[in-house]
């Protein structure tokens, strides 16, 4: 079966004044259409470069992406990205910000048919009454109705999210959840969403990747969630392998993501995790100021 | 009675106090120095020009505000001309880190050169145009003093465009144009303004120096000739007028700035 989204052995350095450093390592993962992916893991350690690449917006350092059958070299419209901060443009109206990725693609279009279908998405997700309206009038969770229906607009070959619902309070998060599962449901659409949160990720994907600590991420492990569609966040939650699953993926986050995949997929979960070595090991590099502290301390 | 009212009634009440001391220390000044003219003085040698202030009376001698337009009409001219070299000069600045490194130094050299040491290379540029020269002379002065400010912040606004926005363009893959006429220039938009603020305030510090040394009719000239038929009061009724006249201006384009800056 050829896969709809490969990325084979992605590499990405950055140059630091201690030489490159490689925020994400051997990233390989391969991505059917219409599924629902959510990369997950601590913030930092590189998720969403590895989103960035797929978008075209960062430089691959080592490796390819293929998406539908052609190679990414750069960013384009094709790949409907969400942004984590809405990134509307604030001189605009919402209107004015959907359309202007809809004037790019569907260029052949008559004013009239872009309008139309600017105001389908934003009726959408909900903006029905809101489309004159400029970001700083609207609310944050609107904010990122219009994001969402900027990206769908466009009617991309993927969508990519980038921690979208972050910024949101949980209420509307779950309201946005909804609104992204409704419209991604309808379209079919292949989904790559970077989030570091659990519920967010089980309720949402078809498979959930869990990327190791940076630097030098890669991939972890994988955890396929197979709980029928459409689901409902209810359902889910009377369901008790939802806390299986969602217990594998805290464990992970918070035992064996520090660990190098060579050992991680096949390596039990450990029963009594040594405690102060996993701090040792989550903890930063130890700094200049921090060294000299802890000389102090044991002085 | 609303709440801006009486807040603005504040405003000016403080504002009435400072102008108060202003006049009675002048007053007080006057009595010490003998060529300096009292207020009451100015006033009368000023009345005729206030009074009728569109009068044209001989070539030198008209209303105030006739004297003021013709001013503001070339400090209009040179203002559009720095703003038109500058802005694209602060784009250029702004985008490319190359173009900062070659040009930036040679900038930050002619910026602090005065109007006064410009204005005669300008005539002497202009030379040839006859009968016109003092005019471009003039009106060099006013562009290549004034631009600078739209330079440096047009530069800055570029430079502090959000990544975001950036990348907002880059995803849906605007053309060039698009790119900068969309995003680029509507984000810059504020700065862009605050350097046509002061670029405007410079112009206006220019036009007297140019007119004084080029004796076309203006408030410059009129304070400078008054200055020759030792009409003292009169100097002071055109720095009167050079100062309300900027503050007017200065006011009108912060107005226009901060709706831009509430938009962005």
């Amino acid at each position: 079966m050829s896969h709809f989204l490969e990325l084979s052995r992605l590499y990405k350095s950055f140059a630091s004044a201690k030489g490159p450093l490689t925020v994400v390592k051997d990233f390989t993962l391969s991505v059917s259409k219409g599924e629902f992916i959510t990369v997950i893991g601590h913030s930092g350690c590189g998720k969403s470069t590895v989103l960035s690449m797929i978008a075209g917006l960062t430089d691959v350092s080592a490796g390819g992406i293929i998406l539908a059958g052609k190679e990414v070299t750069g960013a384009g419209p094709d790949r409907g990205v969400v942004f984590q901060s809405p990134c509307l443009l604030p001189w605009l109206t919402a209107l004015e910000n959907v359309l202007l990725g809809v004037d790019q693609v569907y260029y052949t279009a008559t004013v009239r048919e872009r309008r139309q279908i600017a105001e389908y998405y934003l009726a959408l997700v909900g903006l029905a009454d809101s489309m004159e309206r400029r970001p700083a009038e609207l609310s944050q969770g609107m904010r990122q109705r219009c994001g969402i229906a900027r990206a769908f607009a466009l009617q991309p070959k993927m969508l990519l999210l980038d921690e979208p619902f972050g910024m949101l309070d949980s209420l509307t998060r779950y309201e946005l959840q909804e609104v992204l599962l409704d419209l991604w449901q309808r379209d079919q659409k292949t989904a790559l969403m970077v989030t570091h949160d659990v519920d967010e990720a089980l309720f949402l994907s078809d498979r959930i990747i869990m990327m190791t600590d940076g630097p030098e991420a890669t991939v972890g492990d994988i955890l396929k969630v197979d709980f029928p569609r459409p689901r409902s966040r209810q359902q889910l939650l009377e369901d008790p392998r939802y806390y299986e699953l969602r217990a594998h993926l805290i464990t992970f986050l918070e035992e064996r993501s520090h660990l190098r995949p060579a050992s991680a997929p096949s390596a039990p979960p450990p029963t009594s995790p040594p405690a102060p070595a996993t701090a040792a090991h989550r903890a930063q590099p130890p700094t200049r100021l921090r060294r000299f502290f802890s000389a102090a301390l044991t002085r | 009675m609303n709440q801006r009212f009486s807040t603005f009634l504040g405003t000016a009440g403080y504002a009435l106090v400072g102008f108060a001391c202003f006049i009675l220390f002048w007053m007080f000044l006057s009595t010490i120095a003998e060529t300096l003219p009292s207020p009451t003085a100015t006033w009368e040698v000023a009345r005729p020009y206030v009074l009728e202030p569109f009068a044209k009376r001989g070539e030198q001698d008209q209303g105030i505000l006739r004297l003021a337009g013709y001013s503001l009409s070339l400090v209009a001219q040179g203002y559009f001309l720095a703003l038109a070299i500058g802005t694209p000069i602060g784009f250029c600045l702004g985008l490319s880190r190359t173009f900062t490194r070659i040009f930036d130094p040679i900038i930050q050299v002619l910026r602090p050169v005065s109007p006064l040491a410009w204005l005669p290379l300008g005539i002497a540029l202009f030379y040839n145009a006859g009968k016109e020269a003092l005019e471009y002379g003039a009106l060099f002065t006013i562009a290549i003093c004034a631009m600078w400010p739209t330079v440096l912040n047009t530069a800055v606004g570029v430079r502090a465009i959000p990544q975001d926005f950036l990348n907002v363009g880059r995803v849906l893959k605007l053309s060039r144009t698009k790119m900068l006429f969309k995003i680029m220039v509507p984000a810059t938009l504020p700065y862009m303004f605050t350097g046509f603020r002061l670029s405007l305030g410079i112009a206006w510090l220019v036009i007297v120096a140019a007119e004084m040394l080029t004796g076309k009719t203006g408030v410059g000239a009129f304070l400078w000739n008054e200055y020759n038929n030792s009409n003292y009061g009169n100097i002071i009724f055109s720095i009167l007028t050079i100062g309300v006249i900027g503050f007017v201006l200065d006011r009108l384009m912060s107005l226009v700035e901060s709706r831009f800056k509430s938009i962005s």
